[in-house]
């Protein structure tokens, strides 16, 4: 039952700091309502027994991706709007194949709940920063290199597109 | 009882959510503010999926999946940057540089 509350009060602040992020308009704003998204998708993990996950969300998204944003939306300091015109029918086509896919996709998980009830897996043992490390450093040892070397890269690249002059 | 079906319908809104706002918003740095909100979406399907399965797996992927978007977000915002510089404007209707 808690965890039922939980869920939806998670789910609900969730998809209305989405909406928020969508829709505000300023740009400051919606990386406001992001950093909340980005929090109560933590809570969504510790909920999902993921806790390690939960701690690099917060700190990795809350703290550094969208830091990264904020400067962006403060060096990028628009006098205009940067959406001063928008055609009100010019995506509507778009939106209604949108909505049909969405539509499309809650009914193939519905029926596929309803038709095969999940079964029950092995439960997630309680140490799960061991377990994630393990499985990091032992059978994807090597993508995870690739990742540190992504980031290597990433990081050059970025100090590269953003300097003035090298 | 929250079953993993709760979960798949949350991240495919949220998911959608991400769509509407790349296509709906012209300001492309709140485009890629709903790139993260869809790799979030798919991140919870990958750790719900983990969660059912027993299976740290999928809390593994996540990882490599919040590497990644760190990485597109810090390239892509140099991007934007380097762009601003040059054509003071971060609206996407007018980045037609390369368009032939």
């Amino acid at each position: 039952m808690a965890e039922a509350v939980a869920f939806y009060i998670f789910a609900a602040l969730i998809l209305s700091f989405a909406v928020a992020v969508i829709t505000a308009k300023s740009a400051v704003h919606s990386v406001l309502f992001l950093v909340a998204d980005f929090l109560c998708v933590a809570g969504l993990y510790v909920m999902m027994q993921a806790q390690f996950l939960a701690v690099i969300q917060v700190m990795v998204y809350a703290g550094g991706i969208v830091v990264l944003y904020l400067f962006v939306v403060m060096l990028v300091n628009l006098k205009k709007p940067a959406e001063a015109y928008v055609h009100p029918r010019r995506l509507g086509r778009l939106g209604l194949v949108m909505s049909l896919a969405v539509f499309a996709e809650l009914a193939a998980i519905a029926t596929y709940g309803w038709l095969k009830p999940a079964g029950v897996g092995g439960a997630l043992e309680a140490k799960n920063i061991e377990q994630v490390g393990r499985a990091l450093y032992t059978d994807y040892l090597v993508p995870f290199e690739v990742a540190s070397v992504l980031l290597l890269v990433a990081m050059v690249g970025a100090i590269v597109l953003a300097k003035r002059e090298l | 009882m929250i079953t993993q079906t709760h979960y798949l319908v949350l991240s495919a809104a949220l998911f959608m959510l991400g769509i509407v706002g790349v296509l709906t918003r012209r300001n492309i740095i709140i485009i890629f503010m709903s790139m993260e909100l869809m790799l979030n979406a798919v991140n919870i399907n990958l750790i719900a999926f983990s969660q059912q399965l027993g299976n740290v797996v999928g809390q593994v992927f996540a990882v490599f999946v919040i590497c990644v978007a760190a990485a597109e977000a810090a390239v892509g915002l140099g991007i934007i940057l380097a762009f601003y510089r040059n054509k003071e404007t971060v609206n996407i209707d007018e980045m037609n540089l390369m368009r032939w």
